[in-house]
């Protein structure tokens, strides 16, 4: 009796399943990492500014290719060396209340008032030392010194209504009553870990979505993802696994979309250390006297020893494009003489008997196995290749957990990481990655290798302050040439970002790696 | 005398065919896995000797070198037949290790608690049923997230999770030993208490002991392989059988079965094997179930 | 009686202290959250102000004293990633694992004890055997590589089953729970059989062992002697004999099964606490792990009750407040 009862159970189910009617207008996509909350300006993570950006605008957008465009501003424009001008938009938010130049001043004073923030914004508008409300559409930002940077910076902030009042608590942009913005779709509900239900906002200012509702669910399982796509429960996924791309691309019924993202995935190597570093010793496992790290021609070797194609094709699956640099060819500041090191082990190999290790090296390869596409996959394969050079290479992937805590202490002595410029051009991967550590200027923040180099310090000091983006440019070019020519750290692949959405859809892969589902439309 | 209860149990084991074959296939497994290193094509933990390029080949193709993967490769060019043979042997050591190191403490544990009673009996209990009321895999995710990965704290925490039961069993089979005359005997010719513990309750206690040991053996290579795929197992570099078909999950959905397919299959006869044998003991020791 | 229950009480309390300890000195020994949560643009005077206004600047031991200062007031701290109070974090995600665990269980007695009565009445026949190999299949498959088997057939290859998430939900006693709508139960079939499979074989294999134990017992024989029917010896006499060790193990079972939801719920994107803690180690999330354990302990303290008192309702032979 029992058995039938389940029976009866499955045939409704079944039933359901066949009646199941396709609601025209609503869309369900499946994204791959989750979104802790709704308060846009509670954390500095990507997964939430994808979802918030549904909702929320920005004084200053992007478009697909990182570019700036206008956002909430019409237009801007420095009007001296210390202050920008913005022209505001007319337009409304969702509960119906005007978008003025208070709005702004409100957003950039509670940046920074957000409580128990574990990454705040406030890094965005820091550079904002006074703001001047011309009038309701006009607003002049003053910065402390020279910051051609800034419409950048603001094109990370989403703006809130000065009529939220002081303090609004991150809790109530869960529950919608503080999420109301001025973007191209309304809230409708937040299920934690589950989804989030959106409703299109028809007076958005902007080209408005396809889809009157949307269900935008997290499935962090990759292949539940990919099932998710195939049995049509979705119809747009985000970092499809590489695994799957080669059926996708094959499916008729699918369709896969791809963009070279701003990500680098690199080698960091020791410079810390004069002495011996802790994971490089002798072929025999003899300590080192010194650090074969410091010499540039073992950094060299190391770089050319690693097939990156090989990479690409076979790790990869071609999620990614062989890189010799911070940023994809196209990019502001990209410098196109710098090519990705061509593989040579021949030349690696005379290299390091040059620096006087003709007998190798052994290596202990670090690296993440849960935070970068293949991170444990990659370091494997750098470890066949770079064996065959004769450096005996032992990889150690780890959670990001332990990983990073460790990096950020210096234990490790070659290690792998991934940088997303989060402002589509060289400065800041040179500000970040390879200036020299200075907490009181900010520089070197994640130079977890102490890289150090007075001289790309000194050109980094000057772009920061060149406002001609033409001659920024040439300056941040050569910054470029000069961490390339000395290895500071081995680039190996920018990756791509990946989508895959039913065929008869059109979507707008971004170089940022965001999903965003109004750029999801019916194929014409 | 100490001879008759071994053979009988021998020859009531043997009544069943398919738990006779589960035994062979053990030993079989046992000795693939203790040899693999002389019989496996190739030594799948030597980075060096593995080729990226000949990733992902299906079953029966043959590398640049002229090596044929009788299984197949996984994505890092790795020979399935070489990576399962080394991956039962991580497996086994895991499972056996585990449940050896386990069986020791808590069976210590468990006898001390019967028979030295009082506040150490209390004690010892509170700690098992403690243990007991906490799910395996929440206990072995929490010690492993803060030891990290590697052989060694997979099989600390087996070890962990597994000890209580051995101590419960223990315990209650000595306690029913302890009211029996050939220990009072013992005791009266005032034999030392650990000659009395260790020569005549233990061997008396064995039975059950011996059952519970061989489904944990079969459990904690089960618990190992959901480690793994939850990302805290054994390290990628020398992976065990549940690593291996976690690592080919991926590839499902795209049709390379093979990666992790054969490693399951693998890892589905050994558990079997295992319980099969486990079973059969249990009907054999069990007096209950004797005509 | 109340003694029994107030030492019960008092040992789950010293628990959740231990627990609590160890967890802050083993987070702590892992690393830092802000490693982890911290945007890579943000430069060393944010990282200070970061680690400040989580509390973490503080030594050790001042960190613990605030939590168990809340703890007494029922505050168990504010999550680091979600910025929400921990409690009501995992509180707002323990439906959907609850029903889940539940739903498994009933399963695993509504197949598991029919079969097992089955296999242990004919224990030499065919099917029997048959049913006693598949049960072995049960316990060997890895659960997470059946589950992705599950959504190959019945979502993906034949489209009779969403592939995954949580479906509609509806409200009752003010908590929404998806077993209530049509959408919901369909979303549940496959997780739910999934995380039932281990605990199918262990009831059946239960049922098996004790019908081989029950029927030569001089009861039986002498109820089947007096001429009863068959149906009515397995129905009454053995099936009550049998239930006693079916209940205490699928009650302590449902703690498990609750705890290894954490592999379905990652297999099948199910918005439940197991996905929760999984991805709030993988952040030192502290609060929340914290929280969790308080919770998990005092769950299965509950169960354990529970399943204790259903002993003695079951077994007038045993009482409560005994050795054990």
């Amino acid at each position: 009796m029992a058995k039938r009862r389940a029976g009866l159970i499955l045939q409704a189910a079944i039933m359901v399943a066949a009646s199941g009617v396709a609601q025209a207008q609503s869309v369900t996509v499946g994204v791959s990492a989750p979104v802790t909350s709704m308060d846009p300006h509670y954390h500095t993570l990507t997964p939430n500014t994808q979802a918030h950006s549904h909702i929320f605008d920005r004084l200053v957008e992007t478009d697909a290719k990182a570019r700036l465009r206008p956002g909430l501003a019409e237009s801007w424009k420095l009007i001296d060396d210390k202050t920008w001008e913005f022209k505001l938009r007319t337009t409304n938010f969702h509960d119906g209340s005007p978008f003025t130049a208070e709005d702004i001043a409100y957003t950039i004073a509670r940046v920074p008032t957000v409580l128990n923030s574990p990454g705040s914004f406030s890094i965005y508008t820091n550079a904002v030392s006074g703001v001047e409300i011309v009038d309701d559409h006009t607003i002049r930002l003053h910065t402390k010194s020279v910051y051609p940077l800034l419409p950048v910076d603001l094109s990370q902030v989403f703006v809130l209504s000065h009529k939220l009042g002081p303090n609004p608590l991150t809790e109530d942009f869960n529950s919608g009553k503080n999420t109301i913005g001025t973007g191209p779709f309304r809230f409708g509900s937040f299920k934690n870990g589950d989804r989030i239900e959106m409703d299109r906002n028809d007076s958005y200012w902007g080209e408005k979505p396809a889809w009157s509702h949307v269900s935008y669910r997290m499935i962090t399982n990759e292949a539940a993802r990919t099932a998710a796509l195939l049995s049509g429960d979705v119809s747009l996924i985000d970092a499809v696994p590489t695994a799957d791309i080669a059926r996708l691309r094959a499916d008729p019924k699918m369709k896969i979309w791809e963009a070279v993202s701003l990500r680098l995935i690199y080698l960091m190597l020791d410079q810390s250390r004069d002495g011996p570093t802790p994971f490089v010793t002798g072929p025999n496992g003899e300590t080192l006297d010194k650090n074969p790290l410091k010499d540039h021609r073992v950094r060299e070797a190391l770089s050319l020893a690693i097939n990156r194609p090989a990479i690409v094709d076979r790790v990869m699956e071609n999620a990614a494009i062989p890189s010799g640099q911070f940023l994809p060819p196209g990019s502001y500041s990209y410098a196109p003489d710098v090519t990705p090191p061509a593989f040579d082990a021949t030349r690696a190999k005379a290299l390091l008997a040059e620096a006087g290790y003709p007998n190798g090296l052994r290596i202990t390869l670090h690296s993440s196995n849960d935070r970068y596409l293949n991170d444990a996959k990659i370091v494997q394969t750098i470890g066949q290749m770079w064996s065959r050079i004769g450096i005996q290479t032992t990889v150690e992937p780890s959670p990001w957990t332990n990983f990073v805590g460790h990096a950020n202490k210096q234990d490790y002595s070659v290690f792998l990481l991934g940088w997303g410029s989060s402002t589509g051009e060289s400065s800041n991967p040179l500000r970040s990655l390879v200036a020299t550590f200075d907490a009181s200027k900010g520089r070197g923040a994640v130079n977890r290798a102490r890289y150090s180099n007075p001289a790309l310090d000194a050109l980094i000091d000057k772009a920061l302050v060149t406002v001609d983006d033409g001659a920024r440019e040439k300056i941040l070019m050569d910054g470029v040439r000069m961490v390339m020519k000395d290895v500071a750290l081995i680039p190996l692949h920018q990756q791509k970002s990946i989508w895959a959405t039913k065929a008869g859809l059109t979507f707008t892969p971004r170089v940022d790696e965001e999903t965003h589902v109004f750029d999801l439309r019916p194929a014409q | 005398m100490e001879q008759s209860p071994f053979r009988r149990v021998l020859s009531d084991f043997a009544t069943n065919k398919v738990a006779l074959v589960a035994l062979c296939v053990i030993g079989l497994i046992t000795i693939l896995a203790l040899t693999a290193s002389l019989i496996a094509p190739q030594n799948p933990y030597d980075l060096a000797q593995l080729d990226i390029m000949d990733g992902r080949l299906p079953p029966g193709s043959v590398s640049a070198d002229g090596l044929k993967f009788w299984l197949g490769t996984d994505d890092q060019g790795r020979d399935m037949l070489s990576g399962i043979l080394y991956g039962l042997r991580i497996s086994l050591m895991v499972g056996a290790g585990s449940a050896l190191v386990a069986g020791i403490v808590g069976t210590s544990l468990g006898l001390t608690a019967a028979y030295v009673g009082g506040r150490v009996e209390a004690a010892i209990m509170r700690l098992v049923d403690l243990q007991l009321s906490f799910p395996a895999i929440l206990v072995a995710l929490m010690i492993l997230a803060f030891l990290g990965k590697g052989v060694v704290n997979v099989m600390l925490a087996l070890v962990i999770v597994e000890w209580a039961s051995y101590a419960r069993t223990a315990r209650s089979a000595a306690l029913s030993e302890r009211a029996r005359e050939y220990i009072e005997a013992a005791e009266c010719l005032a034999l030392p208490q650990w000659r009395v513990v260790f020569r005549h309750l233990l061997p008396n206690c064995l039975p059950p002991l011996i059952v519970i040991g061989t489904i944990q053996v079969a459990r904690a290579i089960a618990l190992e392989a959901t480690l793994s795929f939850l990302g805290l197992g054994v390290p990628i570099t020398e992976p065990s059988l549940g690593l291996l078909i976690a690592n080919g999950y991926q590839y499902m959905l795209s049709g390379k079965y093979w990666i992790s397919f054969y490693p399951g299959i693998a890892l589905l006869i050994t558990i079997m094997a295992i319980n099969l044998v486990g079973d059969q003991l249990r009907d054999v020791l069990n007096p209950r179930l004797q005509k | 009686m109340a003694g029994w229950l107030a030492r019960r009480l008092l040992q789950a309390l010293f628990v959740m202290l231990a627990m609590s300890a160890i967890v802050f000195v083993a987070l702590h020994a892992i690393g830092n959250p802000i490693d982890i949560l911290i945007s890579p643009d943000a430069d060393q005077a944010e990282r200070t102000r970061a680690i400040a206004a989580l509390g973490l600047d503080k030594p050790l031991w001042e960190q613990y004293y605030y939590f168990l200062r809340g703890a007494v007031v029922g505050d168990l701290g504010r999550s680091f990633v979600f910025n929400e109070p921990a409690l009501k974090l995992i509180l707002g995600r323990m439906p959907a694992t609850l029903e889940l665990a539940v739903t498994a269980v009933l399963m695993s007695v509504i197949v598991g004890l029919p079969l097992g009565l089955f296999a242990g009445l004919y224990p030499n026949s065919f099917a029997g055997r048959t049913v006693m190999a598949g049960s072995i299949m049960g316990f060997s498959l890895p659960s997470f590589w059946v589950g992705l088997m599950l959504i190959m057939v019945f979502a993906v290859g034949l489209g009779w089953l969403p592939s995954s998430g949580r479906g509609a939900t509806a409200e009752l006693f003010g908590v929404q729970w998806s077993f209530l709508t049509k959408d919901g139960l369909r979303h549940l079939i496959m997780p739910a059989l999934n995380l039932s499979l281990f605990n199918i074989s262990l009831v059946l294999r239960l049922a098996r062992a004790g019908v081989r134990e029950t029927m030569p017992l001089d009861y039986i024989r002498f109820a089947r002697a007096k001429g009863l029917s068959p149906r009515r010896v397995v129905f009454v006499h053995v099936l009550r004999n049998i239930l006693i060790p079916v209940v205490t193990v699928v009650g302590l079972e449902l703690g498990s099964t609750i705890a290894f939801s954490v592999v379905t719920e990652s297999v099948f994107a199910w918005p439940g606490m197991g996905k929760l803690i999984i991805d709030s180690i993988n952040v030192l999330d502290r609060p929340v792990i914290v929280a969790y354990l308080m919770i998990v302990v005092a769950l299965f303290v509950t169960i354990n009750l529970v399943v204790d008192l259903l002993y003695t309702v079951l077994d007038p032979r045993v009482r409560i407040g005994g050795a054990g």
